[in-house]
């Protein structure tokens, strides 16, 4: 029942924050705040409960004509992940609370049906449902970047939609055809997740439809070569936009990955493990090498978030305990390092009204506080030991190298070119000479303020996190220990079948 | 056989309808008054849209030879009715500053539903041609409606006579195949062409079945806008003033699509490899022409047009699925994609005619740029109905594009789902386009003037079809019970 409060409020919250722009224009945000704070609240009260199974769910009929139901649970996993979406949600809404003045309270209402719908793609476990989710997180997302987003919007949005939407019904063929199997060996229909897992099928059909899983997720991910969606959209969307995207969305594609793209066919998926791997190892050093390329600061932190979560697909082909637990912990501390960088991507912008690098340079002087907080955050992302992205992409390599070696080694180069375009940023922006607005005339400078107290809150509670995240990780990796434990062992069968047919 | 006084009770909603046009006829002949006319219209057709709901429970009866009435007929029944109810509310804001007699219009709105009714109870071939004939002719007179009116909806004339020469050909081919069919199987209702080849009376043999069948079919899929038959679309529903455009798109195909299932059904035309080859190439064609003519488009009820192309492909591929299904799936899938096609037409066009009237049509998308901050009600409603037309959740699309999918998927149909999908997907850019424009900024001069006339009744039309909109994409599990048990008896 905790779980239909947590989503059900967001949905109702986000009503009475449209509504609530009537009364008066700075409600919708408190609003707002108030509601993803109280989520936040709620979900702590799953804290402790974890341990083998699920910590809370819920199971009603929905559509019994086909054996649909409205399944949600949580375990460990699912529970890290809604955690980091409310809290990015805050973050999300602090970042907006400035920047969104025209029309506030559709902007705040689609922001929280978006989390409402991510919140329900972590929990659903029935595949209907799951879908259903998976959609309704779209469209909001779509009117925050068609209507609040940048120059190029509309082109940005169309194109978020319909890769997502594309790659979804391929997603829906293949759940429709694993439900078709459930009815035929079972004589029932049923959406069910653990009733699925019992679907046995031929080894191609089984390979065709792990496709239509892998394309829907790789696309959400993004990993090459379905990527090409997400520069565009991170450009042209608003900050608190990016924010959920980076931090949020691109997880749900990853979650799939590990609950769903594998378990279900674990035979499958262990075939095509060497070219999923070999697609994360291309997704980390091409767009490594194609963000070094950029002038655009928001396309070049797009494209290293499709680098990093090439770490995450490594991981999870590997699929064992540690290259697991890597992919989690990257997706946490990239959901942190990545909103907080597109915050002072968007801050910048917000402030000199240009994302182009080549006009910036020697902000340093010009503004201390954002040159150090963004140097955390370049050197988080980088991968330095001691915050949690280090933890993560370690962790995913080690796990990786016992799977396979020649996409772990090359992989692992990633990090170098990492260093090279994080660092090339901070030199860019900050360091050098200032680029004044008499000089080269690239911006006007007049409202390059530092970063306030409230920015300040933000980014401390993201830095602590990635602290948390790298100084003591055994807080998370307990979280999902048990959860990938059992899904290591439902699958045991099928990936042994592989592994005994090309050791 | 004879009929019987208790054969009349079955026919109660047919015979409301019917009434309620000669009560309208001798109103106006009696005293012109709109308001009575219309109201008395859609007074009769509601207590018909009752009267059917409450028979559908215990009612299975084949009255004469000519007309099913089952649990089905009802069904469709109920929704055509009840479509056409809106439609007239609808209408009436529409029409009130005709400068020319207006009664007549509500007139001819409920003998086509007489033929609608005819149509979705027809289980052979001479009722069939009566209810498209009845249902045909009434719409080229509601299509020229505001003929003499010069700044009128641009081309009602043109429109309705393009309709009606295409159309009566279409009706000239299905008569040939009908009889075609006939010297087959030696009866006018829709009966098995295999069992008749198999049998002892040989009758002409396959190769003519077939022609028949394609013949029957070619008209049928003119009528119902499927590609390569469906040029005439898009013209007719541009110069045709909006609820007569409505009337077309939705119970018009609605009830022919009930025919083509019950005709495909019972004559086991899908025993024939060649016919599922065909309807296949006319799905995979009229998903992809739709979608992509609809691309080009900057008038609306053009790209609902092209859009309404597509859609038919989408419930063909259920027909199609309907051959190598068990159960009734597949029927179900059609059944449900129908009713979710009626109410996001109903909307969408009913937008339109609220805002629009007769002597002024807002029918470019761009004069909806920046809806979202003139009447946000207005579109919310629109941006639901274009999404569900998409397929998104949270609406009825979504539901009856899942269920397309599931027939789909337990037929085996690879290629047409294949189809489906990139149909869908290019859908997605003109429906979201004519979304984003509603939320730019408003521009200047983009008041609608329609005279002042917007009543509350229009925008009653339109809660409602979005409540049902959202309901059937939420909780659609009664109107599925409801649908399977329907679906068996076809």
């Amino acid at each position: 029942m905790i779980l239909v409060i947590l989503i059900g409020l967001l949905f109702l919250g986000g009503v009475a924050a449209w509504l609530s722009e009537s009364i008066h224009p700075r409600l919708p945000r408190t609003i707002a705040l108030v509601t993803v704070i109280l989520d936040l609240l709620i979900m702590f009260t799953l804290l402790g409960g974890e341990g083998s199974g699920w910590i809370a769910s819920v199971d009603a009929a929905w559509m019994p004509r086909f054996g649909i139901s409205f399944y949600l649970a949580v375990d460990g996993l699912s529970l890290l992940l809604i955690l980091l979406t409310a809290f990015l949600g805050i973050i999300a809404i602090g970042s907006a609370w400035d920047e969104i003045t025209e029309r506030a309270g559709f902007f705040y209402f689609n922001l929280l049906w978006t989390l409402a719908g991510v919140l329900g793609v972590f929990t659903a476990l029935d595949l209907f449902l799951f879908f259903f989710f998976w959609e309704v997180m779209l469209i909001p997302m779509y009117f925050i970047i068609a209507i609040w987003g940048h120059e190029n919007k509309n082109y940005a949005a169309m194109k978020f939609f319909i890769f997502t939407q594309v790659s979804g019904m391929l997603m829906l063929v293949s759940i429709l055809t694993l439900a078709y199997f459930h009815y035929v060996q079972f004589e029932t229909f049923s959406f069910n997740y653990h009733d699925l897992m019992n679907v046995r099928m031929s080894g191609s059909l089984e390979m065709w439809v792990m496709l239509g899983f892998f394309i829907g997720f790789a696309t959400k991910l993004p990993s090459v070569p379905f990527h090409s969606w997400l520069p565009d959209a991170h450009s042209q969307a608003p900050t608190a936009g990016s924010v959920i995207l980076a931090g949020v969305l691109l997880k749900t594609g990853a979650y799939g990955l590990i609950r769903f793209a594998v378990p279900l066919f674990p035979a499958a998926a262990m075939d095509f493990a060497p070219v999923a791997m070999a697609l994360a190892a291309i997704s980390i050093l091409y767009c490594a090498k194609v963000a070094f390329a950029q002038s655009d600061i928001k396309r070049l932190i797009a494209y290293t978030s499709v680098s990093h979560m090439g770490f995450v697909t490594l991981g999870v082909y590997a699929w064992n305990e540690q290259a697991l637990q890597g992919a989690i912990m990257t997706m946490l501390a990239h959901g942190l390092s990545a909103a907080a960088l597109f915050m002072l991507a968007g801050g910048l912008q917000h402030r000199i009204h240009t994302r182009n690098m080549s006009d910036m340079g020697g902000f340093w002087a010009r503004v201390p506080r954002m040159a150090v907080v963004a140097l955390f955050f370049s050197v988080a992302a980088l991968g330095m030991p001691g915050l949690g992205n280090f933890i993560g992409e370690f962790l995913a390599l080690l796990g990786a190298f016992q799977a396979n070696i020649l996409w772990t080694v090359v992989s692992a180069f990633g990090l170098i070119f990492a260093s090279v375009y994080s660092l090339w940023v901070i030199q860019k922006v900050f360091h050098g000479e200032y680029a004044s607005s008499d000089s080269k005339a690239g911006f006007d400078d007049s409202h390059l303020t530092d970063l306030s107290r409230r920015e300040m809150i933000y980014f401390a509670a993201m830095m602590l996190g990635l602290i948390w995240m790298g100084m003591y990780p055994q807080s998370f990796l307990a979280l999902s220990a048990p959860v990938l434990g059992d899904l290591l062992t439902a699958t045991e069968p099928g990936v042994a079948l592989v592994a005994g047919v090309s050791p | 056989m004879t009929m019987t006084l208790s054969d009349l009770l079955p026919l109660m909603p047919l015979l409301i309808v019917t009434g309620t046009a000669v009560l309208a006829m001798i109103l106006v002949g009696v005293r012109r008054h709109y308001a009575l006319t219309v109201l008395v219209t859609i007074a009769g057709l509601s207590v018909a849209t009752v009267v059917a709901a409450m028979m559908m429970p215990f009612t299975n009866q084949q009255i004469t030879p000519l007309l099913i009435i089952d649990q089905y007929s009802l069904f469709f029944t109920v929704v055509s009715c009840a479509s056409a109810v809106f439609i007239a509310i609808l209408s009436y804001p529409y029409l009130q500053n005709l400068q020319d007699q207006r009664e007549e219009y509500f007139l001819l709105l409920s003998i086509a539903t007489i033929g609608a009714v005819v149509m979705v109870s027809s289980n052979h071939f001479v009722s069939t041609v009566l209810g498209l004939e009845t249902l045909s002719m009434s719409l080229y007179g509601m299509v020229a409606y505001p003929v003499h009116v010069k700044e009128s909806a641009k081309h009602p004339l043109e429109a309705s006579v393009k309709y009606l020469v295409l159309s009566a050909a279409a009706s000239g081919i299905i008569l040939f195949g009908m009889a075609l069919v006939y010297a087959q199987t030696g009866t006018l209702e829709f009966a098995s062409l295999i069992d008749n080849i198999n049998g002892e009376t040989a009758g002409l043999g396959a190769g003519f079945s077939i022609l028949a069948l394609l013949m029957v079919i070619a008209g049928m899929a003119f009528k119902l806008s499927l590609a390569p038959f469906h040029m005439w679309t898009p013209d007719v529903y541009e110069g045709s003033p909006l609820p007569a455009t409505t009337y077309l798109a939705t119970i018009g195909k609605a009830g022919m699509f009930v025919i083509l299932l019950r005709f495909i059904e019972a004559s086991d035309a899908l025993e024939f490899d060649s016919l599922i080859t065909v309807l296949s190439l006319i799905a995979a064609a009229s998903i992809l022409a739709g979608n992509l003519l609809a691309l080009l488009q900057e008038n609306l009820k053009r790209i609902l047009a092209y859009s309404s192309i597509a859609h038919m492909g989408y419930v063909l591929i259920a027909i199609i699925a309907s051959f190598y299904t068990t159960g009734s799936i597949s029927i179900e899938a059609v059944t449900f994609y129908l009713v979710a096609y009626v109410i996001m037409s109903l909307g969408a066009f009913g937008v339109a005619s609220v805002v629009s009237s007769s002597s002024k049509e807002f029918d470019s998308i761009e004069d909806y740029s920046g809806l979202f901050w003139r009447s946000p009600w207005l579109a919310l409603v629109f941006t639901g109905m274009l999404l569900s037309l998409a397929g998104i959740p949270l609406t009825v699309g979504f539901i009856g594009k899942f269920y397309l999918f599931f027939a789909g998927v337990e037929a085996g149909l690879w290629t047409l789902l294949a189809a489906l999908i990139i149909g869908s997907g290019i859908g997605l850019y003109y429906y979201l386009r004519i979304v984003y424009r509603m939320v730019l900024p408003a521009g200047e001069n983009s008041a609608f003037n329609n005279d002042g006339r917007n009543l509350l009744s229009s925008y009653g039309v339109l809660a409602v079809l979005f409540f049902l909109l959202l309901l059937l994409g939420v909780y659609p599990a009664p109107i599925m019970n409801l649908i399977e048990t329907i679906s068996v008896a076809i």
